[in-house]
């Protein structure tokens, strides 16, 4: 069931490493050409994507899911060689009336550190979550 | 050092190739989103969509470019879209951004823009805000 009893709910905490040739197949499949993304010294601005986890208790149907938004803030830029921590929360669960009926809106927020604890960057993603499709 | 660019000024545009299914499968496995809406159409279908739609994320990831090609590698200090349109199969999708504020910093400028990809029909389908640092 989802609904607002989830906000608050949190992952472990993960460790990414930021590995080169994650980020020159990331830039390569973008069609990004900039030098330094593609020879994966520094990761494109949308690489955190690439980073993914799960938060317990929140499990959710692939076909339902429709991406809303997406925000990424940066304290610096990530590099080949982070090693990141990352925690990942539902930020909040609301419900909308579209056209196609009422549609249920959950907003994952994630943080990334570095091994010092200083925080490297922020992330948001918004999902609209659909009504079981009619059969 | 380089002169800021002025509120309401546009940035190079970026005008990409149309979105090929190689595109999908090589953006799903170097992104690790593995939902098949992307590249099977049986998948898609099923979803109730008009046929396999490519990742929201991917014409993100054209807007991230279009800032890094004209701030450079690690400007980008923040970039935040919604996805307001379904990208298919075979669109061709032009990225462009206008500076709406510059401010100036210690090393730099923070330049605000607006920015946005449309579709080959002028629709505009990811749309946000970006902050990029251009130094001194």
């Amino acid at each position: 069931m989802i609904d607002r009893s989830l906000i608050g709910r949190r992952s472990e905490l993960e460790l990414h490493e930021v590995e080169r040739g994650a980020i020159r197949r990331f830039a390569a499949a973008i069609g990004d050409e900039t030098p330094l993304h593609r020879q994966g010294e520094i990761a494109p601005p949308t690489f955190p994507t690439t980073l993914r986890g799960e938060i317990p208790g929140l499990e959710l149907d692939k076909k339902r899911i429709l991406h809303a938004g997406e925000e990424y803030r940066y304290r610096r830029p990530l590099r080949a060689g982070d090693v990141l921590r990352v925690v990942r929360r539902v930020e909040d669960v609301y419900e909308k009336r579209g056209s196609l009926g009422p549609m249920t809106f959950i907003v994952l927020a994630a943080e990334g550190r570095d091994p010092s604890g200083e925080i490297v960057y922020e992330s948001r993603t918004t999902i609209i979550y659909r009504q079981e499709a009619e059969v | 050092m380089r002169s800021l660019p002025q509120a309401g000024e546009e940035i190079p545009r970026l005008e990409k190739e149309p979105i090929g299914k190689l595109q999908l499968l090589h953006y799903a496995g170097a992104s690790g989103d593995d939902n098949l809406i992307h590249v099977d159409v049986e998948t898609a279908r099923a979803a109730a969509l008009p046929g396999v739609i490519a990742h929201g994320m991917l014409s993100m990831g054209f807007l991230g470019q279009l800032l890094t090609d004209w701030a450079g590698a690690g400007a980008v200090r923040s970039i935040a879209v919604r996805f307001s349109r379904m990208v298919r199969l075979g669109d061709r999708l032009g990225c462009r951004g206008v500076v709406r504020e510059v401010r100036e910093e210690a090393g730099g400028a923070l330049i605000r823009l607006l920015v946005y990809a449309e579709n080959q029909e002028g629709q505009r389908v990811t749309e946000g805000d970006a902050e990029v640092f251009l130094r001194d």
